[in-house]
């Protein structure tokens, strides 16, 4: 069992104008094995840079994060990255980039295979694995970056808007397999996401991150994902729960934005 | 119809499909792509202007041949070879001379421009140097070369190796620099080291800016190689005008230019080729 334990995160740095932007200010929470996170908020508010830090490509300027009692200092293999698009390896076959992270680690070759075959399985690609990425329409090519993200059974799963380029219908069935593979590896997962609806039914934990300086503004608990497993997803997102609490949301980054732009002149 | 649209049926490469119903094609790459049928017509106008203009005597063949003594030069150089060496000798003391330099070019060139995308300590030393030298055509230093090594072979390949040498390492610093950022975080995070990372990942993807280097350096080289033994050496292409020049042997001199081109054109073709069977994913990333 492993936890994650972000601890007064906060990071400062110097804009070439002379200035300074506080990104992060003191940000702390801890995540339990098998827990699902979303992160939400307005552009600006620090949301890739403390998946950044969580990731390790990122030192925060105070503050630490802990995996269980180990310190984490630069990227591992313990924490497996998903990006939004064209983090795939096109000279590598669909197989090739799943079994990547297990072939770098010299592991025996049918070990290899036999993960390869059935993460293939697992993503819904199982005639796919000899294929090239770029033949793999956008929505199958995410499918491969979470196979090989899962190939090396990370303690934790990050992911920078996943689905952030798939066209609508795409990105619902995709929600389904984060959903699905969530409940089947038990992975501690942390999306960011720009999508208010996504957010409210991919996390089990909610964040709505605000800017200047890059806070939680508020946190919630939600039942939609543990939900999203048995019941249809299209009921859920019409039920009256989520529609609540979407508008409550969408009006929460409405007013950051107009404190940020100023009122908006429409 | 029309008859040059009758006539393109008739080869069979009319366009097909959704391009014979496009409304728009001024200004659309795709319609405008297949010239096939245009190139051939303009090669054969070509050929037949030639052909008939020296037939019917307008231009003096001293200023430029016919065709038939081109060809006769051609059969006859084959054969008994032209200043002691054979014509495929000639031809191919040009190639090799390209080859070891480009390939030296290459050798020196793709590592540096390697360290120079991965180093800072390395760019900043080489930067100057680099955008000094690559401005600068490679034939403004055969007076140079030639008083280091005289005119035989080495001073032709130390001419050729600079010539390549700057573009490759442009492309190669091009290509580390054209690596996505996620690219690399996802091989990290996949636990891969940075040795592992230079193989699989920065090396591969920067095959497809090496290879257009590769091709224009190719380019370059052939026209520096060509021109360097204009000026002065022992054999090849270049040589081979120059001293068919001296004698007013225009059909040799054309002879010679026809294969030079030919060559370039089927350098570049394999290039491309070989690119394509090499880097199948370029411009689909």
């Amino acid at each position: 069992m492993s936890e994650l334990v972000v601890n007064n995160v906060s990071m400062i740095f110097d804009t070439p104008d002379g200035g300074t932007v506080e990104a992060l200010r003191d940000l702390s929470f801890n995540l339990k094995q098998g827990e699902l996170l979303s992160i939400l908020g307005p552009s600006g508010c620090g949301k890739s840079t403390l998946l950044n830090i969580i990731a390790g490509f990122l030192a925060p300027t105070a503050g630490t994060v802990h995996m269980d009692s180990r310190e984490l200092h630069g990227p591992g293999a313990d924490r497996g990255m998903v990006f939004q698009q064209g983090a795939l390896f096109e000279w590598l076959s669909v197989a090739e980039n799943i079994g990547f992270g297990l072939t770098m680690q010299g592991r025996p070759k049918h070990e290899i295979r036999q993960t390869v075959n059935h993460l293939l399985e697992t993503v819904g690609l199982r005639d796919f694995g000899n294929k090239a990425v770029y033949e793999l329409s956008g929505g199958m090519q995410q499918r491969v970056a979470l196979a090989r993200c899962l190939a090396n059974d990370p303690d934790i799963i990050l992911m920078d808007e996943p689905l952030g380029a798939l066209d609508a219908l795409t990105r619902e069935k995709m929600q389904g397999l984060v959903l699905k593979l969530w409940k089947e590896t038990g992975k501690t997962i942390i999306l960011i996401t720009h999508s208010v609806e996504e957010a409210l039914f991919l996390g089990e934990k909610l964040f709505v991150m605000a800017p200047r300086p890059g806070r939680i503004h508020k946190e919630y608990s939600l039942p939609f994902a543990e939900a999203g497993l048995t019941q249809d997803p299209r009921e859920i997102r019409a039920s009256t729960a989520f529609v609540e609490k979407r508008e409550e949301i969408l009006s929460m980054i409405w007013e950051m934005e107009e404190q940020i732009m100023g009122t908006a002149e429409v | 119809m029309t008859f040059i649209e009758r006539l393109k049926e008739r080869v069979g490469i009319s366009a097909s499909g959704l391009e014979k119903r496009k409304t728009v094609t001024f200004g659309d790459a795709a319609a405008v792509a297949d010239g096939r049928f245009w190139s051939m017509m303009s090669v054969l106008t070509l050929a037949m202007a030639w052909y008939v203009g020296s037939a019917l005597g307008w231009v003096n063949p001293i200023f430029w041949p016919s065709p038939a003594s081109v060809w006769d030069q051609f059969i006859s150089i084959s054969g008994e070879g032209y200043r002691n060496f054979s014509l495929w000798e000639h031809v191919w003391a040009s190639l090799y001379r390209i080859l070891v330099g480009f390939s030296l070019g290459c050798l020196i060139g793709i590592p540096l421009g390697f360290a120079m995308g991965l180093s800072k300590v390395v760019r900043g030393c080489f930067d100057p140097i680099v955008e000094f030298f690559r401005p600068i055509p490679p034939l403004a230093f055969i007076p140079l070369v030639i008083i280091w090594s005289g005119i035989g072979e080495r001073s032709k390949i130390l001419l050729l190796f600079f010539a390549a040498l700057w573009i490759m390492v442009i492309a190669a610093r091009a290509g580390v620099g054209s690596v996505k950022l996620s690219k690399i975080h996802a091989a990290y995070s996949l636990g891969a080291s940075k040795k592992q990372i230079l193989w699989h990942v920065i090396l591969p993807n920067s095959l497809p800016e090496i290879f257009t280097g590769m091709r224009v350096a190719m380019g370059v080289c052939w026209g520096t190689v060509v021109a360097a033994e204009l000026v002065a050496a022992e054999s090849g292409v270049g040589y081979m005008i120059m001293v068919a020049s001296k004698f007013l042997s225009t059909d040799i001199v054309v002879l010679g230019v026809i294969i030079v081109g030919l060559i370039g054109y089927g350098i570049d073709i394999l290039m491309r080729k070989l690119e394509a069977k090499l880097i199948p994913w370029k411009g689909k990333a």
